[in-house]
């Protein structure tokens, strides 16, 4: 019975597709695999953006929107229909094609990364042996759409966003990558499936994720850093920091080329959060031996939820960066930190199994961590902030 | 240590986060239009005309004096004044509007005309909800809609309206007491010379100064 309920949608994909002849059994099979990946994150954008609202809104002592529908649970129905019905306005001296090209080109690139995410036991699109450079391509391309944006609206403050957005992605893009490859190092796979299931073991009742690791937790809070700068999220939001550049890159979008807009960089979150879960929370697996009845779906989605509130959480908390902050501390501090990160990695793998790997990497991951910390915090440069007023 | 504190502003915001489904006193916003906060006594938003007794045309302090017309900054009232003449508070003939007009789209609700006013008959009011499908109609407001009673200036501004009330009150007594000193006067007068010429009828001295 557990079994069923943890392989139902693939056990409903088939029974939907054996209506059909045998020669076309596969590729329905993948269109629906595609269909369920196009309804469901974009029905969970829907409801990120209000829990969104409201997780901002309690943090703040507000109550959050409560006005459409129950609990305001209505409200992104209200903005759907708000983002269609609006007029789309492409300025005059812009480049038509491109400025319509760049909304699609985001969407799109952010739902391929979602086809290699193994969002359940079997319940992976492409089985990719390679899932993760796939992950990493289309990942890099949404840059490209951000810059079409900004280039072609012949806007300032769009082109500023997207000169902010492409500079800010390309730097972290490198600590993306590089705190995965201590994932890869480890697994010996590029095959996320296969990832998963490295992780999916336990000793007594508890798991084996590689956040469990020094080396583990020091490459997700990495990445986790480095995802957020990727999405464009608060801390990291320059590229859209809307009381410098009014929008940033979108600033010359409206109706529902900014809903697209709105929809690919929460699909984004979405992507990032699960990519995360799958390299260093184990997945779907479950947190613990005795829990592994409950569907691993239930378990990938609860996973990716956790990591969209403490997304908010944090956006709910910290300011802005400035740029050269920005640059500073991912030129600075998290790169050299993530290279160490995989020596260490490096030095867990060929030390074997015993305590002593764990004692080492340990002391040589905190150590590296305070020194740069001090030192960061001692340097002018990427310091805390010091004013001057006036006299 | 770095990151201490990112460390220490999440525990904050988490504080404000699950505390405000705890405590209702953390919550700093109202729920507008089933909740009110009751409006500070010095609001102000557009001005309107106060009216003594119940009846709002006769009662109507304003004099048509115009002052507050040719005040305006943005020139949003339009004052049309009587021919005849009807008593005010202190039983004095007066001329009075037939035409009061404010254009609340245009008021910028300075407050110059209840500054200027000599006779107490504009006020502040503090109503906002004013949200109508009609802008040009809608939002010009005639003399009927305009008349508020002193009642109601007592119950937006208390502290004010007491203020106001008193000094009307003084100059009335004041009026009463020039008017009955002068009939006094004058029946002296007439007692101690009878002639057949009465003096000419003193116009009770001074309007409102």
């Amino acid at each position: 019975m557990a079994g069923k309920l943890d392989q139902i949608f693939i056990l409903l994909r088939d029974w939907l597709a054996h209506f059909l002849p045998a020669a076309l059994r596969p590729a329905a099979e993948v269109v629906l695999g595609v269909i369920a990946i196009v309804c469901v994150f974009p029905g969970l954008f829907a409801l990120t953006t209000v829990f969104e609202r409201k997780g901002l809104g309690r943090i703040q002592n507000r109550l959050g929107p409560n006005r459409v529908g129950p609990f305001g649970l209505f409200q992104p129905v209200a903005d759907g229909i708000k983002a269609l019905i609006k007029e789309d306005i492409v300025p005059f001296s812009a480049n038509a094609g491109v400025h319509f090209l760049a909304p699609l080109v985001l969407v799109v690139t952010v739902f391929m990364g979602f086809a290699v995410l193994p969002m359940g036991r079997n319940m992976v699109l492409v089985n990719m042996d390679s899932g993760l450079l796939f992950y990493f391509a289309m990942g890099a391309a949404t840059e490209l759409s951000v810059f079409m944006a900004g280039w072609s609206s012949r806007n300032k403050y769009s082109l500023l966003g997207a000169m902010r957005a492409v500079a800010q992605m390309i730097s972290y893009e490198v600590v993306l990558l590089l705190s995965a490859v201590s994932v890869v190092m480890i697994s010996g796979t590029l095959s996320l499936p296969a990832i998963v299931a490295s992780q999916n073991t336990y000793s007594g009742i508890w798991p084996h994720w590689y956040i469990f690791t020094p080396w583990g937790l020091a490459a997700f809070v990495m990445y986790a850093i480095a995802g957020t700068a990727e999405t464009n999220r608060s801390p990291f939001d320059l590229p859209e920091g809307e009381s410098e550049l009014v929008a940033g890159y979108h600033t010359e979008y409206s109706g529902f080329k900014f809903a697209l807009f709105f929809l690919g960089e929460y699909l984004a979150m979405f992507s990032i959060s699960g990519l995360g879960t799958t390299l260093f929370l184990g997945g779907w697996s479950a947190p613990f031996s005795f829990l592994t009845l409950i569907p691993s779906w239930i378990w990938f989605f609860g996973k990716v939820m956790v990591s969209i509130f403490v997304f908010i959480w944090m956006r709910g908390t910290l300011p802005r960066l400035r740029q050269d902050q920005l640059m500073n501390f991912a030129w600075k501090f998290v790169l050299p930190f993530t290279l160490l990160d995989l020596l260490v990695t490096a030095l867990w793998r060929f030390m074997g199994e015993g305590w002593a790997r764990w004692v080492v990497c340990t002391v040589i991951l905190v150590a590296a961590y305070a020194v740069m910390g001090c030192l960061g915090l001692s340097r002018k440069d990427i310091g805390p902030r010091s004013y001057r007023y006036a006299e | 240590m770095l990151g201490e504190g990112i460390l220490k502003g999440m525990a904050e915001t988490a504080r404000n986060f699950f505390g405000s489904y705890v405590s209702k006193e953390r919550l700093t916003t109202v729920e507008y239009p089933e909740e009110r906060v009751p409006t500070a006594e010095n609001a102000r938003v557009f001005p309107f005309l106060v009216y003594d007794g119940a009846e709002w045309e006769a009662g109507m302090r304003c004099v048509a004096c115009q002052i507050c017309e040719k005040e305006c900054p943005p020139k949003c009232i339009l004052i049309d004044k009587s021919k005849d003449k009807k008593p005010d508070y202190a039983g004095k003939p007066q001329f009075y509007p037939t035409r009061f007009d404010i254009d609340i789209s245009v008021c910028m609700s300075c407050q110059i005309c209840v500054e200027v006013c000599p006779f107490e008959a504009i006020k502040m009011d503090t109503q906002f909800e004013l949200a109508t499908d009609d802008r040009f109609a809608g939002l010009l407001l005639d003399r009927k809609e305009l008349a508020k009673s002193n009642e109601y200036y007592h119950t937006i501004h208390p502290t004010e309206a007491t203020e106001v009330d008193s000094r009307l009150a003084e100059e009335k007594a004041k009026v009463e007491a020039k008017a009955k000193a002068a009939a006094e006067a004058a029946a002296a007068k007439a007692a101690a010379a009878p002639n057949p010429a009465p003096p000419a009828d003193k116009p009770p001295a001074g309007g409102g100064d």
